[in-house]
């Protein structure tokens, strides 16, 4: 009876043969083992190693046999430069969403819509982010150094522009190097949040805004009426953002302060890389990986099931 | 709003800001084509005689070749990976159903909750177990790891987007799963490829703490690592040393100028479309 089956079904009853004939476990098995073998080897396990490690007094090279239980967790609560590390890295996060988000939402609201030259001015704005932290500290090493001309013509700019500015160093201030460094992360920084907010911007329709001009509300209601609130997703996520990356934030401070001076720009990494690789204690060190991966998770957990539930529905299902 | 004063202030507050971002590259940029004594004193003029040995010095410099050729060879193979394998899964997450598939997808997503900074340490003691300390392999291997997460998250939603008839087409003409995501999925989604290559290469390339741990061997060193070593050394030779960093933002700036849009689809769509 073949012949009576149209040629174009012919090749259906085809297709489904073969679709029938794949081993869909094995496929699936195969297709996942790449990315899992990876993901599980190097980004979950060094976390359980780590909670293991950290029950352990270890030089790194040693047999694995000085168990302590939690002293280590203890001792670093009780460290001075711990908690320091962790109040600076607040301090940090909490300038990032105080100060430097407002200014690149500020931007991104300067050229939206239709300013001749945006997309230059975007792009100019983004380049610090292209360019790697050890470059950037470098650079401004050089602006902050008190013995060269740069810092001094910062410094006579402020003295200028604020009324209670005190000239002086910066990087070797303890009241002010923290300052300093937040000022080179939201050089390299706001641009990135700036292309966040532009791009929320952009899914604004421009209806709801002029119904809102229209109903009588100024330039000013309308951006806090409405704007900002349907912007609220973009600004949930940079916050989060800013949160994780003032916590990862190593390269910059290691580069330009070491943590210092006297633990003054101390932030959790490089008190870790400090008391952990530098001091070859590696299990004290892997302690402090623990907490700082305890607090990104409880962080992330917790902000994304109050803030970002709508965002992150997508995950689950 | 479309007042000519308002158009004014709009330009001087981006155009005040814009110098505060140019200014320190102009003057890493022209430092190096100054003696260190004028960059130190006169650091925003022009060079008042433009000197080209420190940019000479660092094209003839060994180690930054080889810095040079070991940052792409870490980028290029962790693009490579990240997207063989993530893309891989991310087939199996938007296009296959079965028991349990969103429970591994979630564990992927615990990537996306900590930054890999955070694990450096850990990283550090498994490589050194797994004799991957001194390797690029070993870096490679890491740092695609890490990227996973992300790359799943915005590839699996770009999956799902690609028409259903196009698979059955696929099964229709008697090609199986592979045949699909290599012929026709993979084809298909070269926006969000791109995107994930653009964010994976200017994560790579910038990456200096795990560089900073991992590798010993000179020899080994990434343009980050070196770039913090020519730091240390040249401390004194100010003009040599902006020369040097010059040099080593310019193939990530080059990048920037040619691959933007891949780059900002990628920030914005991986951060904003869960």
């Amino acid at each position: 009876m073949e012949g009576d089956i149209p040629h174009y079904l012919a090749g259906l009853e085809v297709g489904r043969g073969r679709r029938d004939r794949v081993n869909r476990p094995l496929v699936i098995a195969l297709f996942l083992l790449p990315a899992a073998a990876l993901f599980f080897t190097f980004v979950i396990f060094p976390i359980i190693q780590a909670a293991y490690l950290s029950l352990f007094r270890w030089n790194g090279l040693g047999p694995l046999d000085n168990f302590v239980g939690f002293d280590n967790f203890v001792y670093m609560f009780k460290h001075k430069p711990f908690r320091q590390a962790l109040l600076h890295n607040l301090i940090i996060a909490a300038l990032s969403i105080g100060v430097q988000l407002p200014i690149a939402l500020g931007l991104a609201l300067l050229i939206r819509g239709k300013l001749p030259g945006r997309i230059l001015f975007r792009a100019i704005f983004f380049v610090p982010y292209i360019i790697s932290e050890s470059i950037t500290a470098v650079i401004w090493s050089f602006i902050f150094n008190p013995r060269f001309a740069a810092s001094d013509v910062i410094n006579s700019v402020l003295d200028f522009v604020l009324p209670f500015f005190e000239p002086g160093a910066w990087l070797g201030d303890p009241k002010k190097v923290l300052i300093a460094l937040f000022v080179v992360l939201s050089w390299k920084f706001f641009g990135l949040h700036m292309i966040l907010y532009i791009a929320g911007l952009q899914d604004i329709p421009s209806e709801i805004e002029e119904a809102a001009s229209i109903d009588g509300a100024n330039d000013l209601q309308t951006l806090w009426f409405v704007t900002i609130p349907m912007l609220s997703r973009t600004i949930f996520t940079t916050i989060y953002l800013s949160v994780l990356g003032s916590i990862q934030q190593f390269d910059l401070v290691w580069l330009m302060t070491e943590g210092g001076p006297v633990n003054a720009s101390e932030v959790l990494t490089t008190y870790m890389y400090r008391h952990g690789f530098v001091s070859f204690r590696l299990g004290y060190g892997s302690s402090v990986a623990v907490v700082l991966f305890l607090i990104c998770l409880v962080f992330s957990l917790v902000y994304q099931k109050i803030f970002m539930q709508q965002q992150y529905a997508g995950l689950a299902d | 709003m479309r007042k000519p004063t308002t158009r004014v202030l709009q330009y001087v507050t981006v155009s005040i800001v814009s110098v505060i971002v140019l200014g320190p590259l102009y003057i890493a940029v022209f430092g190096g084509f100054k003696e260190s004594g004028e960059l130190v004193n006169n650091p925003f003029s022009l060079p008042r005689v433009w000197i080209l040995d420190n940019y000479r010095y660092i094209i003839g410099l060994g180690s930054f070749w080889q810095q040079l050729l070991n940052s792409t060879i870490v980028m290029v193979g962790t693009i490579f990976l990240a997207t063989f394998s993530a893309s891989l899964a991310s087939f199996v997450f938007a296009r296959m159903r079965f028991k349990g598939r969103d429970t591994i997808f979630n564990v992927f997503m615990i990537g996306l909750m900590f930054p890999i900074m955070v694990a450096i340490l850990p990283l550090y003691i498994l490589m050194r177990q797994l004799g991957l300390l001194n390797s690029l392999f070993g870096l490679i291997l890491v740092e695609a790891a890490f990227q996973l997460s992300g790359m799943i998250l915005i590839m699996r939603g770009f999956f799902r987007s690609i028409p259903r008839e196009l698979e059955d087409a696929t099964y229709i003409d008697g090609g199986g799963p592979f045949t699909f995501f290599w012929r026709v999925l993979l084809p298909l989604s070269r926006p969000a490829l791109a995107a994930n290559a653009a964010l994976a290469m200017v994560f790579s390339w910038n990456l200096l703490f795990l560089p900073l741990l991992a590798l010993n061997d000179e020899v080994f060193y990434t343009l980050p690592l070196g770039t913090m070593q020519f730091f240390g050394q040249y401390t004194a030779y100010w003009s040599r040393l902006m020369a040097f960093i010059v040099l080593a933002a310019l193939p990530a700036v080059i990048f920037y100028l040619l691959a933007e849009r891949h780059i900002v689809s990628g920030l914005t769509g991986g951060a904003l479309k869960g």
